[in-house]
């Protein structure tokens, strides 16, 4: 393994850590939105803003320094109460973190921003911090990290260079009491100087008095250093910088220009020169440790404790504390490659299927039920499922991150609108496989902008129809029966179904007398080219329609339906596995092939006798449920197996629920077990056939295609899309 | 599959097999393995040159046809025929072939274009021919090989 | 002669600077990431030098001095304050607090490792 570049290495996790202090302001900032802030929550927001300056400066990154710092500078105005955060300043606060966001990105990316976004926002934030007067006295990074530049002799400074004319400097020094109150002390103010170049250093011990007037905290010595270096006075006065104020000190140089840089010396001795040197006056190392020390030796103590931990257990603790410590301490993370959890999802996978054939000559080889080896089989499958669990709760992650992302969506959709809208937010702790995370973000942000542009009405029209003028888009996750629920809604007018219905039929997607149920015309959205808004406006009129929503969705194993209520809004609700990599599958048998269907998708099966069946019209079969009829679908038949069987007496249904509450009956030859199997993803670059979700691995090694039944089901609605099917369950 | 004569740049390394008759060859550099042929999961509404996917090694590979892709009758296959996994891009595919022949090195400077192909409207599959001991091998253009599926399939 | 340091920051990226710009200059690091871990690990280790930063959750960089100075084993430890301001009010609050120097971020290791020999040779 290549070692990589520590810098780089540094500079990466400083974006990691960006992303982390960016949510953390979103946070806050949301919680300062909502009115549940407490007196912390702005400190949280200041100090994540302040850090990112912090490391952004380390870096050079100059246009996210200056934003950071005018930022950083206005909220520490709210912070000490000089300026109040009300709502535009909030609206600022967020549009503010967003600007923040991109720079960082774009930092990462060595990419550039538009400057005229950052400009705009600096110029808000300055008004309200009175002018940009600020923007001189913010530390110039350019003293830039320099990593190669890391020179360990910096004792050496340019003594090597000597010549003739190397100034040579007196510098005296004369510690008051105080100085020693800070930790100072006199010792390394003397080394560091000494450090300069080349030195012969004094000790004037004429105000030491005898001892029994000593007074032990009173420093009676002080230091004439006599230095010859290729300095200037000023990097001398540096030296000082730490004890400006405690000490009397003095620096004049002794070749030709006299001029004598005394800093406040009121009590400056001429010190006779021929004052006995201490041992070794000579360069380097000022040795003085016999001196006598106001304090405690200046020279650092051995290691105290022989077993004192090494740095990286000290890195470890934040594991521990991450538990007991308020929300504010920083969460501890270990940054694995993405690669190596993919190979472990791979490996649990290989586990899986290993589990499955062992299973499975296990059970032909006709041990008994009870035997050691069987217990032992239940076992094992125990464990594998529990590891399986483990393995991919560490690619799991909080929806928060995607859902912060969108309630941007929503400032700059609602902006482009010209409506006020706020964006709620409910279970954002809700956890799901990262890839997942990852490629929902796209379908969302489409939803979301949809929602505040076609779901929400204008503010008109909400006042006049008695709404409260600001709408509201509401994001939330949630766990069920082991899928993820997205819900994306508004409280809009709802569908406009009559307008809906007349656009299908001008653009001939349904026939013109079709008659069709409220979802039914609900579910003309997701017909690809469908497009409502009367006025394409520029937000979502980007030629994604809902049909490449529901497309993605489905790529994801997932499932979206809509339902709406006339002048209360419309509800998306999206419906995902919780991770790629495993489901639970009815594993059935259609025309010589093996297949696998989502065994939540699966309400109920049945066998299908002469009583139940029924035949409405030529070719539309449908088998009665209790009080309802649910359409039969012919699955050998519409994966072009085989040709549409003539009877489907002693045929095996497997009744599908859709998203929106109907029902469908798919036919299949055989059902052969319930399982668990590992999802292989199909290569969609190469061919994606309709209703097939993915693939997997059974146990003899045979791929077996997994199907999305409501995606076969809908598909084979499109074959009849003219003549639409008028059933209801 | 040996490598180390990569340097010669004049020189290519051709892997050749059979389809009805034919001798047709690949760049060995877009090889990844060859094996026998297992019963392949068909795909639903597939071009008919798709005889599905298989399992290689935990991955699902698609399997290819080749003769039939290449327009040659289509016939049962057996467990003589063999599978050569071909890497083009990122995707993997594997090319359904009658048998294996050999490993040739061929110059550059034999190879001869395919006479005019402009009568197709599709991208020749054939990339240029050769002669080898007086029988004509066809090389084949990989990319259009696997892009025409592709686009096929879309 | 190595010295001991301990760096208290809550930024992840500071304390991987600190630590970077001090380990090749021979200095052994330790890092807490607010000033109660940096109470809690100053239990168990004695550093020559300490580097602080001031804005921190829990506890921060004035809390966290005044906690170091109470306890008398690091009555005259010196501690170095990081700072991103140069303004001089702030250099004087720090030293009121009870500390030894300062550090302007953005640093540079130079001037880090410069820093830390004037107040602890």
């Amino acid at each position: 393994m290549t070692k990589p570049d520590p810098m780089e290495e540094i500079r990466a996790s400083f974006f990691i850590e960006c992303e982390e202090l960016l949510e953390a302001t979103q946070d806050g900032l949301q919680q300062l939105d909502e009115g549940c802030a407490d007196s912390e929550t702005i400190h949280v927001v200041f100090r994540a803003v302040h850090s990112i300056k912090g490391g952004a400066g380390a870096f050079g990154l100059k246009s996210l320094v200056r934003f950071a710092h005018t930022y950083e500078t206005t909220l520490e105005a709210v912070r000490n109460g000089s300026l109040e955060a009300d709502p535009p300043l909030i609206n600022l606060f967020f549009r503010a973190t967003d600007h923040l966001s991109d720079l960082v990105r774009a930092s990462r990316d060595n990419e550039d921003v538009p400057a005229e976004n950052g400009e705009k926002l600096l110029q808000e934030l300055e008004q309200y911090i009175g002018g940009g007067e600020e923007d001189e006295d913010e530390p110039e990074p350019d003293i830039d990290f320099q990593p190669l530049g890391l020179s360990l002799d910096l004792d050496l400074g340019e003594a090597e260079e000597e010549t003739q004319t190397t100034p040579r400097f007196e510098v005296k020094f004369s510690p008051e009491a105080e100085m020693f109150e800070g930790g100072n002390d006199a010792y390394p103010i003397l080394g560091a100087i000494a450090g300069l170049g080349e030195a012969r250093v004094q000790c004037d011990m004429s105000r030491l008095p005898d001892l029994k007037n000593l007074a032990p905290e009173t420093p009676y010595l002080s230091w004439v250093v006599e230095l010859t270096a290729d300095v200037d006075e000023a990097e001398i006065a540096s030296m000082f910088e730490f004890v400006e104020g405690l000490c009397a000190y003095s620096i004049t140089r002794l070749d030709g220009a006299n001029e004598a840089t005394a800093q406040d010396a009121p009590v400056v001795l001429d010190l006779p020169m021929d004052l006995p040197p201490l041992p070794t006056p000579e360069t380097d190392e000022p040795a003085m440790s016999i001196e006598p020390e106001p304090e405690e030796a200046a020279a650092p103590a051995p290691p105290p404790e022989p077993d004192v931990p090494a740095p990286s257990a000290k890195e470890a603790r934040p594991t521990e504390r991450a538990a007991t410590s308020g929300q504010t301490a920083p969460k501890s993370v270990v940054r694995v490659d993405l690669d190596r959890i993919e190979r472990l999802v791979n490996l649990v996978g290989e586990l899986v299927i290993n589990q499955a054939m062992l299973a499975q000559s296990l059970k032909s080889s006709g041990l008994s039920p009870h035997s050691d080896a069987m217990n032992g089989l239940e076992e094992f499958q125990r464990l594998t499922r529990d590891i399986q669990d483990s393995v991919m709760m560490i690619r799991a992650q909080p929806v928060k991150s995607l859902f912060q992302r969108m309630s941007r969506i929503v400032r700059e959709a609602s902006a482009a609108v010209d409506k006020d809208v706020r964006l709620v937010c409910e279970g954002e702790n809700t956890e799901v496989d990262k890839t997942v995370i990852e490629r929902l973000a796209d379908p969302l942000t489409h939803m979301i902008r949809n929602a505040v542009d076609h779901g929400l009405e204008s503010t008109a029209d909400r006042v006049a129809a008695g709404k409260s003028p600001g709408g509201i888009v509401r994001l939330s996750a949630a766990h069920r029966s082991g899928r993820v629920v997205i819900d994306v809604s508004d409280d809009g007018a709802g569908i406009n179904r009559p307008r809906v219905q007349q656009i299908a039929t001008e653009k001939g997607l349904i026939a013109p007398d079709a008659v069709l149920s409220d979802s039914e015309i609900d579910n003309l959205l997701f017909l690809p080219g469908f497009s409502t808004a009367s006025t394409v406006s520029d937000l979502s009129g980007r030629g994604v329609g809902m049909d490449v929503v529901r497309t993605s969705i489905q790529a994801l194993g997932g499932r979206i339906s809509i339902t709406s209520v006339p002048t209360k809004g419309t509800v998306f609700s999206i419906s995902l596995p919780l991770t790629l990599a495993v489901l639970d599958g009815m594993v059935v048998d259609v025309a010589g092939e093996t297949l696998v269907i989502p065994l939540n998708m699966v309400a109920e099966t049945m066998t299908l006798t002469e009583e139940t069946l029924n035949t409405i019209q030529p070719g539309v079969d449908v088998v009665r449920v209790r009080t309802g009829f649910v359409p039969l679908f012919d699955l050998g038949h519409l994966l072009g197996y085989r040709d549409k069987q003539d009877s489907y007496v002693e045929s095996v249904a497997l009744l599908i629920s859709h998203e929106d509450g109907s029902l469908g009956a798919l036919i299949v030859d055989d059902i052969q077990d319930q399982r668990q199997v590992v999802i292989k993803g199909l290569d969609d670059t190469f061919y994606r056939a309709p209703g097939i979700a993915a693939a997997t691995i059974l146990g003899d090694g045979q791929i077996a295609l997994i199907l999305d039944p409501s995606d076969i089901i809908s598909k084979a609605h499109d074959v009849n899309a003219t003549a639409p099917l008028k059933l209801e369950a | 599959m040996t490598q180390d004569k990569s340097t010669d740049a004049d020189t290519i390394e051709l892997l050749t097999f059979r389809l009805s008759d034919q001798e047709y060859s690949l760049d060995i550099m877009c090889v990844r393995e060859i094996r026998s042929w297992t019963k392949a999961t068909p795909m639903p509404h597939a071009p008919s040159f798709m005889r599905g996917v298989i399992n290689l090694r935990g991955t699902v590979l698609p399997v290819m046809d080749l003769a039939e892709r290449l327009g040659l009758p289509r016939r049962e296959y057996s467990d003589r025929n063999v599978i050569i996994v071909v890497k083009q891009g990122e995707t993997m595919t594997g090319l359904l072939v009658d048998a294996v022949s050999d490993i040739i090195t061929v110059n550059q400077a034999d190879l001869q274009p395919p006479p005019d192909a402009t009568s197709q409207t599709a991208p020749t599959v054939i990339r240029s021919l050769t002669l080898i001991d007086d029988r004509m091998i066809r090389v084949l253009d990989l990319p259009n090989v696997v892009a025409f599926a592709q686009s096929e399939a879309a | 002669m190595s010295l001991e340091v301990l760096a208290v920051d809550d930024s992840r990226t500071m304390r991987d600077m600190i630590r970077f710009a001090l380990e090749p200059a021979g200095f052994t690091v330790h890092t807490a990431d607010d000033g109660v871990h940096g109470t809690e690990v100053l239990s168990e280790i004695a550093p020559d030098v300490i580097i602080t930063d001031i804005n921190m959750p829990r506890m921060d960089g004035f809390g966290f001095i005044d906690a170091v100075r109470e306890r008398d084993k690091y009555r005259s430890t010196p501690i170095l304050v990081l700072t991103t301001e140069a303004a001089p009010e702030l250099k004087q609050r720090a030293r009121a607090a009870g500390a030894t120097g300062w550090i302007v971020k953005p640093f540079d290791p130079i001037k880090l490792v410069k820093a830390l020999q004037m107040v602890a040779g």
